[in-house]
Order: structure tokens, then C-alpha cells, then sequence
């Protein structure tokens, strides 16, 4: 009785929910923007927050289909989309607050930070990977190229290696390493889970022929 | 009867039209509010007229020593700090001092001196006279302040321990009080915060032993109630809080060099064109530009402005081998 109310309501109202969510930290930078309350170093304050919430909505992603699997909730996966999308939005606001407002598109300071520094290099390469995911997010794209959507979206395990590493290396500056562990757990969790079902799974497929004997 | 009065009862919403009526309703809690922060308003700046007297330090203008730059403003200086005894983030140590005890306090001076010696806050208050310097300081991270700091060069105290010719650097100890440092379960750095300076630096004009900022004593998280101001070097070569100052022989092993040896090092001065492993330091971003926060960043100095005080100190040095 309780599955089936819940399973009602997050059928009835999930999407809209995971709409406002995946919107709710934009329209809270504004709200900050508005107030004055972006602390002394604004866009270090702006670059930061739309990392950390890339990375959260990176972790939302990889989460529903490990959480569709637990539940049994199948519309879960209609809410990959937009979380996916979400990340991607947020990546993009980090790498051209980085490129506009912190480096005011001066190349030739931008150029050598491609090559020079590592952290810079993974995090330029997780958002080149996400832009194809993006782009072929819609369904129309999804029908088009057959069984090589599910392909080309796997990158988005690639993604989820890089993005903590990026964020790793940043930090480990200072040793400062606790929230990126955090981060880095998640997903680790998460990609287990896939590793799990996975064997799971095949090891089935190959017992089943000989139980039925 | 009953018909009769119903029909000649006027109802207030039939005089006045409701969004009249709410509108009267807002303007009575507005009055109210604003009678309310009026009141309290007096209530407040009372109360910081009085924090601010009692502590005033008094200072001259030092102007030969100070830049013209557009100073950071109070807030900034003293809400966006490193001092990772009391968190690591910017706003922690403001959040995260109440309890830090700054009186009473001493200072032990100690090592190779002829007359080592502890110091309380009022001896190091009436040891030399107080001077404004207006400094830009200048964070390994890559931003930047401009502070209006009070006291006055660091030599004045050292001249007073008389160092011995053994003597060849000075290592500044800061306070590590578990009771009253929540940042100092973090395994960032080795505790207590230690820092370092060549004898000859420490001993220039421009090293500035710190005892208030903005007219008034060092608020607590700017590392209250003494600490070191090196103008030339990033910010955290000038140590906060401090507790014991020894004159040694042997170059100090500072804590960010022991965390990180390949990325900071003992020296540290100010450099644009030796980079941080993970980001150029050729610009910085000042806090609380006049250009706007969109603004774009400054280019950094060499020494960060000071080469042609300090210079010399560091003559045929190759300052990308000693960063």
C-alpha cells in the first residue's frame, strides 16, 4: 500500500520535482548575485558553486539507474534526462565563468593553462565529453542512432572518473581532500553497483542452461 | 427586523476597496518595522561606538612605507581570511573565534640572543611607536588585499633580545590550543603553524611585527593579538597569532613547505614569473576591485611591488631555484 502511494506520487509529481531541483541552485546564484552575498571573491565563489553542483548532478545521474533497479520505480529513468542535462548546464556555467569572468578570454593566458596544468586539462576534457552527450540527449537523436546511443552515452563513465580527479588534483594543493572524498565515494558506490549488477547478471545467463538441465 | 438591519448594515469592503485596505495594512507593518530598526539601529551602532573605542590603537601614518592603492575595505579584510586554525574555509575563522582567549598573552623571544626574554602584550604596546602602513598583501591563490595595518618594523623587537652572529634565520611559532582552534584536527598541516625568515629579512624596515589593522586591535581572525606582516612574500609567510619567535642557525622548516615541499617554499616571495605548479601567479584578482568583481585581474608585481625596497636581498639569487 505504501509502495503503491508512493510509487502514485513520484509518478504524479517526480518529474516537475527533479525540474525545480535541477534548477533551484541557478536561481539561488541569482538570488545571491541580487543580495550581495557572493563573499569577498565572487568568482571564485561562482566557479566553485557551479563545480560542485556539475559534480552533484553528475552523481544524480549515475544514481538512477541503480535506484530504478532497487525500487523497482521504472519511471525513474525518465528523470535521467534533465539530471543529465543539469550537469551538463552547470559544467558548461563553470568552464565560461572560468574562460569569461576569471581569464576575460585572454588566450594567451588560457592556451598554456590547456597543457600546463593538469587539473585544468582533465576538467577541459570531462566537459568536451559531455557536449556529444548533450547534444544527442533528445529523442529524436536517441531513435537515430539506433543502439549506438547507449555506446556513445558509456563516456559518461569515462566523465565520472575524470570529473573527481579534476576537482583531486585541485584540491590536493593544499591536502585539502575531505569533500572531494566524499564526492569520489559516491560514485565509486555507484559504479560498483554497475560492476555488481553486471557480473551478476552474466554469471545468471551462463548458470541458467545448466539448472534447466 | 432582523431583514431590515441586514439590509441597511454597510459592510467595511463595500467602502473600501480591498486592495486599499491591505495596501493600509502594509504601510502599518512598515511603520512598525521601521520604528523597530530605527530603534535598534541606534540600538546597534551604540554598541559598536563603544566596541570601537575600547579598541582603538593609535597610530602615525607611516606614508613612505604605505601604498596609495584604494584600501580593501573592513569587511572584507575580516571576513575572508586563510587561518586554518580556525577552519578552512574563508569565512570559518571570523565564525570560529568567539572563544579565542588574546589577553592575556605573551611572547617569548628565545634561541641564539643574549637576552632572551618573554614579552606580555603591553610591553610589545609601548616598545616602539605606532605606525599605519598601508601594505598590499598578496595570497599564494592568487588574490589580493590592500590593508591599512598597525605597528611597527619587527627589528625594534629583535634589537631588544640582541641576536647572537651564530644567528641566521628566525622561525615564528604561532599558538596551537586545541581548546580554542577547532581547525587544528585537520591534517592539512603539522601543528603549531610555524614560519621563517632569512635574519637579514626579518631585520628590514619593511617586516612589520602586527598589532592592529583599520585604527583599531587585530580583530581575531586576522590572527590576533600579534602577528607578522612581510609584504614582499605571500600571505601565509606572515604568520598569525604568535607565541614564541627563535633566532636559529638552520634555515626553520616551515609547515606549508613540510606539507608541500615542490609547491611552496621557504622563501616565497611574490613572483609573477615563477608560476605555482597548479596556477600562474601572473595576475591576481583585488578583493573588492573598483573595476567591478567581473572586472578583470591585475597583473602581479615582482616582490609584489616592494623590488625596489627588497630587491637587494636577495642580489645573484635564482629565484625560480629558491621559490
Amino acid at each position: 500500500m505504501l509502495e503503491w502511494t508512493l510509487k502514485n506520487i513520484s509518478k504524479q509529481y517526480g518529474y516537475q520535482a527533479i525540474l525545480v531541483f535541477c534548477l533551484f541552485p541557478f536561481i539561488r546564484l541569482l538570488w545571491l548575485g541580487f543580495d550581495n552575498a557572493l563573499t569577498a571573491n565572487p568568482i571564485e565563489f561562482i566557479t566553485r558553486y557551479t563545480g560542485t553542483w556539475a559534480l552533484v548532478f553528475l552523481c544524480c545521474t549515475l544514481a538512477v539507474s541503480p535506484l530504478r533497479k532497487v525500487t523497482n520505480f521504472n519511471h525513474f529513468i525518465s528523470y535521467r534526462r534533465p539530471l543529465g542535462l543539469a550537469c551538463f548546464a552547470y559544467a558548461l556555467l563553470h568552464f565560461l565563468t572560468w574562460l569569461v569572468l576569471d581569464h576575460q578570454l585572454e588566450f594567451s593566458e588560457i592556451i598554456p593553462d590547456f597543457y600546463k596544468r593538469t587539473y585544468i586539462t582533465i576538467g577541459l576534457l570531462a566537459f568536451i565529453l559531455l557536449i556529444p552527450l548533450a547534444i544527442t540527449s533528445t529523442n529524436s537523436m536517441q531513435k537515430l542512432l539506433g543502439r549506438n546511443w547507449k555506446k556513445l552515452h558509456q563516456l559518461i563513465y569515462l566523465i565520472a572518473l575524470l570529473a573527481p580527479l579534476h576537482y583531486w588534483i585541485h584540491k590536493a594543493a593544499k591536502n585539502n581532500l575531505f569533500t572531494v572524498k566524499i564526492y569520489l565515494g559516491i560514485i565509486g558506490v555507484l559504479l560498483a553497483y554497475r560492476v555488481f549488477y553486471w557480473a551478476k547478471r552474466n554469471l545468471a545467463s551462463r548458470n541458467s542452461p545448466k539448472t534447466l538441465n | 427586523m432582523t431583514k431590515k438591519s441586514n439590509s441597511s448594515l454597510i459592510l467595511p469592503s463595500e467602502i473600501t476597496p480591498q486592495h486599499f485596505f491591505e495596501n493600509r495594512r502594509n504601510l502599518m507593518k512598515v511603520a512598525a518595522a521601521s520604528t523597530l530598526s530605527a530603534s535598534m539601529g541606534e540600538w546597534f551602532t551604540r554598541d559598536a561606538v563603544a566596541q570601537s573605542v575600547a579598541n582603538k590603537l593609535n597610530s602615525t601614518p607611516n606614508v613612505a612605507l604605505s601604498v596609495l592603492e584604494k584600501k580593501t575595505s573592513y569587511e572584507d579584510v575580516t571576513s575572508y581570511n586563510n587561518f586554518y586554525e580556525f577552519g578552512m574555509d574563508k569565512s570559518d575563522p571570523k565564525q570560529n573565534v568567539k572563544n579565542f582567549q588574546t589577553t592575556p598573552w605573551k611572547i617569548s623571544i628565545e634561541g641564539l640572543v643574549n637576552k632572551p626574554r618573554v614579552f606580555d602584550l603591553a610591553d610589545l604596546l609601548k616598545l616602539a611607536p605606532m605606525e599605519e602602513r598601508i601594505y598590499r598583501m598578496r595570497c599564494v591563490e592568487g588574490w589580493s588585499m590592500v590593508i591599512p595595518w598597525v605597528g611597527y618594523s619587527l627589528s625594534n623587537l629583535i634589537k631588544q633580545v640582541e641576536p647572537q652572529g651564530s644567528a641566521k634565520f628566525v622561525e615564528f611559532v604561532s599558538l596551537a590550543d586545541k581548546k580554542q582552534m577547532p581547525g587544528l584536527g585537520s591534517q592539512v598541516l603539522s601543528w603549531p603553524y610555524v614560519e621563517g625568515l632569512r635574519l637579514d629579512e626579518a631585520m628590514h624596515p619593511l617586516t612589520l611585527l602586527t598589532l592592529g589593522l583599520y585604527g583599531e586591535v587585530l580583530p581575531k581572525q586576522n590572527g590576533a593579538p600579534v602577528r607578522l606582516v612581510v609584504p614582499w612574500k605571500y600571505g601565509f609567510k606572515s604568520a598569525k597569532s604568535i607565541v614564541k619567535i627563535r633566532l636559529v642557525e638552520k634555515q626553520p622548516a616551515n609547515s606549508w613547505w613540510l606539507a608541500n615541499p615542490g609547491e611552496y617554499g621557504f622563501y616565497s616571495n611574490v613572483n609573477p614569473e615563477v608560476d605555482h605548479p597548479r596556477w600562474s601567479q601572473a595576475s591576481e584578482r583585488r578583493i573588492g576591485d573598483d573595476k567591478g568583481f567581473f572586472g578583470p585581474k591585475r597583473k602581479t608585481l615582482m616582490l609584489n611591488g616592494y623590488a625596489d625596497q627588497v630587491g637587494s636581498l636577495y642580489a645573484g639569487m635564482d629565484l625560480k631555484k629558491y621559490f
